[in-house]
């Protein structure tokens, strides 16, 4: 099981709490997480990344074991705290604005 | 008997408030989809309880949501809530808004001129407003930053592109005004299907007579000073037009400045400001009953987005302009500095006629006496973004 943490509005868009805990197959990456989101949430398709390219939205970051993963590319491995659920993966909008 | 129920969309979530047909008592429900900006909500005129909203966040993008309850609960069309995954094409597509980029008619629709004179992609932002069908409560069109008009058949599952109106030829002149280059105003002619009027800013006006395929400007008479050629065909900042349905050959026009005026369906327009204090300004509306009776909301400048002299004044000319009236009973009249925005004006159907409007500051004021006097039904809201009433009998 991934462990995600969503930020505060997606929660409540996607009815869930603080945390969701879901199954994804093969290997465990920022796309294939994402995509198990999508597909078990379908109402947070776009909110995370563009519905067409499927880039991350600008003003959203992706952090885990205290690293920012961001700007790591779609297809690299999650950290293994992450894959092996000890570690979630935290999903949380950039500070921006006053 | 009659009841009003307000939809207002505001920075910060959306509320609902409803009242009797004395417009006296009202009930506040909301915020609904708090925290989010909440552009637009508006009914539908063959299904009141069905309302469609506009859900946006600069950080989340667009989420279109609609109600099938007047307003009790809602859902992402197609999406509905607590729904397990089904087998099948990924749902959520209600908020998918894909700009046309088919060979046959999207190829030509690249660029757009972006503040600096450059052209510029587009690049879908949000929905500004939703306008549903007159007849159909499943069919909806959706005016989007940057400019473009969408279109669902299908309750707001799935959107279309009316591409025609960006392939029309005058794309690459369009620019962005201060709030974005955004589809803001549309009007369907309920004595003619095929046509809709719609407006852009910074472009225009624009008419359609045969459903969205095809599309022609309809800016001649308006002057502005900010593009090389001050009569040019597009490039005008038109902030929003109004039409009572039962007249739908005349036209008003709230112009960046300059309140407009048009007796032949937009083909040409004259100017009605007369003794405005200023012809600047966002909301324009016409009286429910009363053909020649419309209302503004003047604002002081374009670089000072506030009523002038800290006074809060609706303005009614019941001479189809020109001659204007200041409405002040009930209204702030010292110390007020608010703005009204575009889509933050709406009026109902009841004798005598109902206004509203909405105000940066968060009130939303009522007018159970065609503009006579105010009460503000709210005072303490977020910033309110959109005004729209329904009549219900």
């Amino acid at each position: 099981m991934i462990r995600v943490i969503l930020p505060h509005h997606l929660r409540t868009l996607a009815q869930v709490g603080s945390e969701l805990q879901i199954d994804v197959q093969g290997p465990i990456t920022q796309r294939s997480v994402l995509d198990a989101i999508e597909a078990r949430y379908p109402m947070l398709r776009g909110t995370i990344r563009d519905q067409m390219t499927l880039q991350r939205r600008p003003f959203l970051r992706f952090f885990a074991c205290e690293e920012d993963l961001s700007h790591e590319p779609p297809d690299t491995p999650l950290p293994d705290a992450v894959a092996s659920g000890a570690e979630p993966l935290v999903i949380l909008g950039a500070i921006a604005g006053g | 008997m009659s009841k009003v129920r307000v939809l207002v969309g505001t920075r910060k979530g959306a509320f609902i408030l409803e009242s009797d047909g004395k417009r006296e008592n009202w009930d506040v429900s909301g915020p609904h989809f708090a925290g989010w900006e909440m552009y637009h909500l508006k009914g539908s005129p063959a299904d009141p309880n069905r309302i469609y909203a506009s859900q946006t966040s600069g950080w989340f993008g667009q989420i279109i949501q609609r109600s099938d309850d007047g307003g009790k609960t809602w859902h992402q069309p197609g999406t509905p809530p607590g729904e397990p995954p089904a087998p099948g094409p990924p749902k959520a597509a209600s908020n998918k808004f894909v700009y046309d980029t088919s060979a046959e008619t999207g190829k030509p629709l690249t660029t757009h001129q972006f503040y600096d004179g450059t052209q510029h992609p587009w690049e879908f932002k949000r929905v500004w407003h939703l306008e549903p069908s007159l007849t159909d409560p499943d069919v909806v069109y959706a005016g989007v930053e940057d400019a473009a008009l969408f279109r669902s058949t299908d309750g707001g599952e799935n959107w279309k592109e009316l591409s025609g109106l960006r392939g029309h030829g005058t794309g690459p002149k369009w620019q962005p005004g201060a709030g974005g280059m955004c589809l803001h105003t549309i009007i369907l002619d309920p004595s003619n299907p095929g046509r809709i009027f719609i407006a852009i800013s910074a472009a225009g006006a624009f008419r359609t007579d045969d459903g969205g395929k095809t599309w022609k400007p309809i800016n001649k008479g308006l002057y502005s000073q900010y593009i090389p050629d001050p009569r040019a065909e597009v490039g005008h900042c038109v902030h929003h037009v109004a039409m009572n349905p039962k007249r739908p050959g005349v036209l008003f026009m709230q112009k960046h400045w300059d309140v407009m005026r048009s007796d032949d369906a937009g083909d040409s327009w004259h100017e009605v400001s007369g003794n405005l204090p200023t012809d600047f300004g966002f909301v324009i509306d016409v009286h429910a009953h009363e053909l020649e009776t419309i209302y503004v909301v003047p604002i002081k400048s374009d670089g000072e987005h506030f009523v002038p002299d800290g006074k809060l004044r609706v303005y009614r000319s019941r001479t189809g302009g020109n001659e204007w009236e200041a409405l002040t009973k009930g209204l702030p009249q010292s110390n007020c500095y608010v703005n009204v925005l575009r889509d933050a004006m709406a009026v109902d159907l009841l004798d005598k006629c109902g206004v509203y409007f909405g105000t940066s500051g968060g009130q939303v004021y009522a007018s159970a006496d065609a503009g006579d006097s105010w009460n503000p039904i709210v005072r303490d809201l977020p910033g309110v973004l959109s005004v729209e009433v329904q009549t219900l009998t």
